[in-house]
């Protein structure tokens, strides 16, 4: 734990990662690491065990095998405290999953009360700081039923910056939402990243990928196939994996 | 301390067990008999009462929803007392295995009522008109398509409240009618001991645990898929 | 028809025994509010803690919310009534009809609390850990506020349906407003009394019910 007063090299190392649900092996020993500021794309086909990847970056799944590293602090062994490992790990959910029963605010300052334990008034002048950040401090006192899928999912992002954190998982942020509402999603992950946040996106929003991401890592079969700069990953796929992956989203 | 001797004696005692066991099978099958008649009485008269409501006839139906709420408002125990000990004063001699079965009708048609409406309230409008207009009428349109829908839909609830009815059937006893639960302490009172009311509540969960248990999974997946 | 109203509504009778089943009215409020206050925390304090999973403590619970459900609650209040002493507790016919009825009301709300709080979307819970909260803290700050919502109709209904049988403790002799009604009408011959109880029993329960239906409809199901 002495580790993590340095500069850490890495923000998120994982190496060897297995994952088996009964008998379907969903990861098959992958590694990863993401250096601090870096934002990396995870692509590949459904099935092909992006998102289990990422889970496991935050222990919402356990991996069978293999160590997580959250800036050099080994996480996956027994003992450590899991909830204050989380608080630097921020995560943003295909499915939004804000609370229906807590306003915008409400979402955003629940874990800066609960787990940071601020107090109210200060809790709540960080949440409208990360609500202004992603554009809708106007509806902090809006619930999640009266937000379009676009403000969701924005209010999901300003819950995680809230934190903090030391990097920010995305789960498929925008395939859930309706076509003309991905751009603003989009623009405030570009904003974070510009900010330098640390972040990890698994998405198909390939346009994206190609003018955002720093490295584009190609998952396929529980395995890691490719990876590189979007520009190698994109115009010079060497396996026949990738190449069939990228006809079939770009549809040419 | 408890005595285990004291306990096994005077609620597992096996003598008394087999001294009034007749009793309790006696009264086991006036349970069933009252159950047979007042299940299907009480679920047709829901379900009559939910088919004239989906009519939607204004006047009637604040009408029926006073009658259904008067009737799931009053305990059942009191319209059992005063349909037995009330109309005798008039010289009606009221069987008492009638007295409870007119009180059970309108009590549990009105919640039965009340599940039926709601089944068929789930059910699209679009269902209602798509049979229209192939040439059914209203009742056949009901009858056919509308009612087999929403009593799928109402199962779990319609399950329960045959149970909580199942349930109910022991109040007759407080009208001497010698179902179970009479019979139960009928026996107590030849045995001095507790073992026939032990033994009648066995047979009470002999025939509703195992539906009380398929509820509560049913009822589960119901709100989950909600 | 003077037959019938001198029978069931005898205004003589009625103020007569006017004080009696009021004081019974009493009893049945204090009987049913004990019930309900009772009966719906345990019942929230058992899904609580079946939450935590704890294999063989959920098996207790489950044992005792099967039993109180599928017993008729009258078995359960004459066994306790009748049988206890047997065991050398005495308690006031009044505190085992609570206690009955108080079990009965938890039995049946932990299982509608329950159903809720597994209802909850997995995904609520993964977004509240993401952010730290530990498996208690969203358990109280996120799931179970949103179960209890979910619960509110088929809580209300049960609750409304299980308080009705306070009526049952007329039969081990607690002074509520049908026993008070039952012993006038012996004493007059005359039904009016248990009319009372009847009007008394609407008086409580009829507004209840209306109000379910509102509450239903306001907090229908919608996600």
């Amino acid at each position: 734990m002495a580790q993590t007063t340095a500069a850490p090299r890495y923000v998120v190392e994982a190496y060897d990662i297995h994952k088996s649900f009964g008998d379907f092996e969903a990861l098959k020993g992958v590694n990863l690491t993401v250096a601090p500021q870096e934002l990396v794309f995870i692509i590949g086909p459904s099935g092909s065990g992006k998102s289990t990847m990422l889970r496991c970056c935050n222990l919402l799944e356990q991996p069978s095998r293999g160590v997580v590293k959250i800036t050099g602090e080994e996480i996956t062994h027994r003992g450590v405290d899991i909830n204050k490992v989380r608080q630097r790990i921020g995560m943003v959910f295909q499915q939004f999953n804000l609370y229906p029963h807590m306003s915008a605010l409400g979402n955003v300052s629940l874990a800066l009360r609960k787990v940071k334990k601020m107090a109210r008034s200060e809790a709540e002048d960080r949440a409208h700081a990360a609500l202004t950040r992603v554009g809708l401090d106007d509806k902090a006192g809006n619930h999640p039923t009266e937000l379009s899928g676009g403000q969701q999912q924005r209010v999901a992002i300003a819950r995680a910056i809230a934190m903090e954190p030391d990097v920010i998982l995305f789960d498929e942020p925008t395939s859930a939402l309706d076509p003309e509402l991905v751009g603003s999603v989009l623009e405030v992950m570009r904003e974070l990243r510009e900010s330098g946040m640390t972040m990890v996106v698994v998405s198909h929003e390939m346009r994206f990928a190609r003018d955002a991401a720093d490295r584009v890592i190609f998952m396929d079969g529980g395995l890691v196939v490719e990876e590189g700069t979007p520009e190698r990953v994109f115009t010079d796929a060497r396996s026949d994996r990738l190449k069939a992956f990228l006809t079939s989203v770009t549809g040419h | 301390m408890l005595d285990w001797e004291v306990i096994k004696f005077s609620f597992f005692n096996a003598d008394s067990l087999r001294e009034i066991y007749p009793l309790l099978l006696s009264g086991w099958w006036m349970t069933i008999k009252l159950c047979l008649a007042v299940v299907p009485l009480g679920f047709c008269f829901g379900v009559f009462l939910a088919t004239v409501h989906s009519f939607r006839i204004r006047g009637l139906n604040v009408c029926l929803v006073v009658f259904v709420d008067f009737f799931r408002s009053i305990p059942p125990l009191v319209l059992l007392i005063y349909v037995t000990y009330g109309l005798p004063f008039f010289g009606w001699d009221v069987p008492p295995f009638a007295a409870v079965l007119v009180a059970f009708t309108f009590n549990s048609g009105s919640y039965y009522g009340e599940i039926v409406r709601a089944g068929i309230e789930s059910i699209p409008a679009g269902q209602m008109e798509a049979a229209r207009s192939t040439g059914l009428t209203r009742v056949q349109a009901m009858t056919y398509v509308i009612l087999p829908q929403a009593l799928r839909n109402v199962a779990p609830d319609l399950t329960s409240n045959t149970i909580e009815l199942i349930k109910a059937t022991s109040i007759a006893s407080v009208v001497a009618l010698p179902e179970l639960l009479r019979m139960g302490r009928v026996a107590q009172g030849l045995v001095y001991n507790a073992t026939p009311l032990m033994a009648a509540a066995a047979i009470y969960l002999v025939m509703l645990w195992p539906i009380v248990r398929l509820l509560s999974r049913l009822e589960r997946r119901m709100m989950s898929a909600r | 028809m003077d037959r019938f109203l001198d029978q069931f509504f005898n205004l003589e009778v009625m103020a007569k025994y006017l004080p009696d089943v009021a004081a019974g009215f009493v009893v049945t409020i204090q009987l049913a509010l004990s019930v309900i206050v009772t009966g719906l925390t345990l019942g929230l304090a058992l899904a609580v803690i079946r939450a935590f999973q704890i294999r063989p403590v959920n098996w207790l619970i489950i044992l005792f919310v099967d039993l109180f459900r599928a017993l008729p609650p009258l078995v359960i209040l004459i066994i306790f009534y009748f049988g206890l002493p047997f065991i050398g507790l005495t308690m006031s016919a009044f505190v085992i009809s609570w206690l009955v009825l108080a079990f009965v009301l938890a039995s049946f709300a932990e299982e509608i609390y329950w159903a809720g709080i597994t209802s909850v979307n997995r995904g609520q819970w993964e977004a509240s850990r993401s952010t730290g909260l530990g498996f208690t803290q969203t358990l109280f700050y996120v799931v179970i506020p949103q179960a209890i919502r979910m619960t509110i109709p088929p809580l209300t209904n049960r609750t409304i349906a299980i308080t009705k049988n306070t009526a049952l403790a007329s039969v081990v002799t607690v002074e509520e407003m049908l026993t008070v009604a039952q012993t006038s009408l012996a004493y007059a011959a005359n039904t009016s009394p248990l009319t009372m109880a009847a009007v008394g029993y609407l008086l409580i329960f009829f507004p209840l019910t209306m109000a379910s239906r509102w509450v239903e409809s306001r907090y229908a199901w919608k996600r």
